[in-house]
């Protein structure tokens, strides 16, 4: 005999349309990395997704209690690995912050010029595989992709010759930074910054006269600001949907209030309105590095020795919770230490995983075409989703 | 609403609840007041964004859950934590009050095996359904091995 | 004129069960291509006439050549390496110019570059793709966490290196490996691919062949 909810499952199918649970897998050429989407979907329309996460979980938290703070800096990168000075950021501020040690003001300089140079870097990154997706690869997607890659690789060789890495460091120590810039990294800088400044204009040209951008980007997943704030989302989608969040302006570090840049906020809170944030957040942030600069101070560049060993650093019992504005939101790292060279909890709060806790929200009522959009402007990064 | 208002309502309606000092705001309550404190820091006090929840295990005083809400209008950050006291791993869930709260609980599961009370779907989100054991707990080792990948 | 070769020390084992582990997997690992009888039985009629070696020679050069000149990667992007792995795939570092055109299906690919840490939960979804891939089929194994399981070696839920799930032709080493490296992993894999005979014998993982 069928039961009552096998009698419901078959009048749904009766009564009303079919509905189809597809798989957008692991694997799949939107480029974002491991993640899984179950969409179920009513014709072309999106009435429910999960999100299966988890593909990328390489135990960070276990593994940070096994690692002192001398040796984790470098595993941090890891989480965001598109911005990976980010997530070192928020560790290494952590530590200071139980552990009371000061950081010289040349450090704390070299730490804002170093986070907005990967502001822009993964902001490249973003518009680039955006682009990509909803363009197709081997269509018009590519070209912008191409574009944004050169751009990116001039920054990547900027941090090349300052740290010896090109996409993941460990250039941030407590206690201050591990390296100081050679001679000419000024002059090399600003001439790359002012190259992509002008470029970003181009782009910008380029893509807000193409009505297929406009036609996919407006008015799709759009997140309101209720939802925004109880969900938790940070960066430029909160900015996006009308808060204007910022903690570089409301809780300062690292000497962010000595300079003067502006927070865009868009209040539609749709896809076209977190590309406009991240398009100003770009030319703001290649502003903060003008003026860092130019106010650079001569100075130490730690307030610790060099590191000789690795359980150097031993930092006191106590905990904190220190967070960052990283290019996609506030990263965190809510660290517990005891006194030994390694922490007893370390919790990473990723700035991905709660924008990505957003989409079975968003996404149902829109059609297959646009989850690719939506991803896209929400621009996860999965080694911070699944830590 | 300021630091000193936002201390001074909480130890008012929360009678017991530890109260720290400086930001952010760490209110500390037993695991009864865990649903209640947050529905009156959603209300009462304004904190609608949802940062993070997460817990901690401190062996044998048992296991720690901690959530941190802003107010992102006045600045006030609180940091909201419950001991569930020893061989206790059952807590009431936020998601009735946040909603980012439910991947955030459903990793506390997975990592810790905490089970929350009102989850509509709880099931693990990092690991695989059929895993055994909850890595982040101190009495499961880093390197466990799980042939034939390690 | 050369420079000094480095003297690069043997690696110091910490574990040696870790050592032993490893031989012991590598040695029973299975044998990849598969045997075409159909193929065997015509290759020894033209062998059976005068010269006929001659034509097999060149049509295994022949078929050698236009395999390695137009490798196509099927997208196995997992994690950082994957970002690197774009970068090769870009302007700058480009693979096109080596026939490399990246195809998101593995369908129509003939090489998968694993860029990235393979956890447990990903490791049946990599088998997967794998095994979509049609013969002959090459792999190589990007960066120290698909090599070994890299910084994460340790963790619970991390795969001690991707040839305990598929077997590897070229282990690129590097946290990531930057494009030269892997530009460099694949030129070798072009040179492994030269000398490759339908027959099933393959050159060994990272082997340099003349």
């Amino acid at each position: 005999m069928l039961d009552q909810s096998t009698v419901a499952r078959v009048e749904l199918d009766w009564a009303g349309p079919e509905r189809l649970t597809m798989n957008m897998g692991p694997q799949h050429p939107s480029a974002h990395g491991v993640f899984r989407a179950i969409v179920t979907l009513e014709g072309e329309t999106v009435v429910a997704v999960d999100a299966v996460i988890g593909y990328l979980h390489r135990c960070h938290e276990k593994l940070a209690e096994t690692l002192t703070y001398a040796q984790y800096p470098s595993i941090a990168s890891k989480t965001d690995y598109v911005a990976a000075m980010t997530s070192e950021f928020a560790y290494v501020m952590a530590a200071e912050e139980i552990g009371k040690v000061e950081v010289p003001k040349r450090a704390q300089y070299l730490r804002v010029i170093c986070a907005e140079l990967q502001r822009v870097a993964s902001h490249l990154l973003w518009l680039g595989t955006w682009c990509m997706d909803m363009g197709g690869a081997l269509g018009g997607g590519a070209t912008i992709f191409l574009y944004c890659i050169r751009e990116r690789e001039d920054i990547l060789d900027l941090f090349e010759s300052l740290v010896g890495a090109r996409l993941l460091y460990g250039f941030y120590q407590v206690g201050g930074v591990r390296y100081d810039i050679p001679d000419g990294w000024v002059a090399q800088c600003r001439a790359t910054i002012d190259r992509i400044d002008q470029r970003i204009g181009e782009y910008e040209q380029m893509l807000e006269q193409n009505p297929f951008f406009l036609a996919r980007a407006k008015g799709v997943g759009v997140v309101s600001r209720e939802l925004a704030q109880d969900v938790g989302i940070a960066g430029p989608l909160l900015r996006g949907s009308g808060i204007p969040w910022d903690l570089r302006r409301t809780a300062p570090y690292s000497s962010y209030e000595d300079f003067d840049f502006r927070i865009p906020v868009e209040t539609d809170g749709d896809c076209f309105a977190r590309y406009r944030v991240r398009m100003v957040e770009f030319r703001e942030a290649i502003t903060i590095v003008r003026q860092a600069l130019d106010k650079l101070p001569a100075g130490p560049i730690s307030s610790r020795p060099a590191l000789k060993s690795v359980a150097q650093i031993r930092i006191q019992k106590g905990e904190s919770y220190a967070r960052v504005e990283g290019p996609r939101g506030e990263v965190g790292c809510y660290l517990i230490a005891d006194g030994s060279a390694k922490p007893y909890r370390m919790k990473w709060r990723g700035a991905s995983f709660s924008n990505l806790s957003i989409l079975p929200h968003i996404i149902p009522g829109h059609k297959v075409a646009d989850v690719v959009a939506i991803m896209g402007s929400v621009d996860p990064v999965f080694g911070e989703v699944d830590r | 609403m300021s630091l000193d208002e936002a201390r001074s309502a909480i130890g008012a309606r929360f009678s017991g609840a530890e109260v720290g000092t400086g930001t952010p705001l760490v209110v500390t309550v037993s695991p009864g007041q865990w649903a209640e404190l947050a529905a009156f820091a959603k209300e009462t006090l304004g904190c609608r964004f949802f940062s993070f929840l997460t817990a901690v295990d401190w062996k044998e005083p048992g296991l720690e859950v901690v959530a941190k809400v802003d107010n992102l209008d006045d600045g006030l950050a609180v940091m909201m934590k419950t001991r569930l006291g020893p061989g206790v791993s059952t807590c009431a869930s936020l998601t009735p009050i946040y909603r980012g709260a439910d991947w955030m609980e459903r990793e506390c599961w997975d990592m810790f095996g905490i089970r929350f009370d009102g989850h509509p779907d709880l099931r693990r989100i990092l690991l695989d359904d059929t895993w055994e054991g909850h890595p982040l707990l101190k009495s499961y080792a880093v390197d466990t091995p799980h042939p034939p990948y390690r | 004129m050369k420079g000094p070769i480095p003297e690069i020390p043997a690696p110091i084992w910490r574990n040696f069960k870790d050592l032993q582990e490893w031989e012991l997997l590598h040695k029973t690992r299975p044998v990849d291509d598969k045997h075409s009888v159909l193929f065997e039985s015509v290759t020894e009629g033209i062998h059976s006439f005068p010269g006929g070696f001659v034509v097999t020679t060149a049509a295994d050069a022949f078929l050698n050549w236009a395999r390695k000149s137009s490798v196509w990667p099927v997208t196995f992007g997992l994690a950082c390496c994957a970002i690197e792995m774009m970068a090769t795939f870009c302007s700058r570092f480009d693979v096109e110019r080596l026939g490399m055109v990246p195809w998101a299906s593995p369908r129509h690919s003939d090489l998968m570059i694993v860029s990235g840490t393979v956890t447990i939960k990903m490791a049946p979804m990599l088998l997967r793709i794998y095994d979509q891939m049609p013969d002959p089929k090459w792999a190589v194994s990007m960066g120290s966490c698909a090599n070994s399981g890299g910084p994460f070696r340790h963790g619970y839920h991390v795969v001690k290196g991707v040839d305990r799930v598929i077997p590897v032709d070229v282990y690129v080493p590097g946290c990531p490996p930057p494009p030269e490296s892997l530009l460099n992993g694949l030129l070798l894999l072009q040179e492994q691919i030269k000398h490759f005979k339908r027959t099933g014998q393959r050159a060994a993982p990272n082997e340099k062949v003349d």
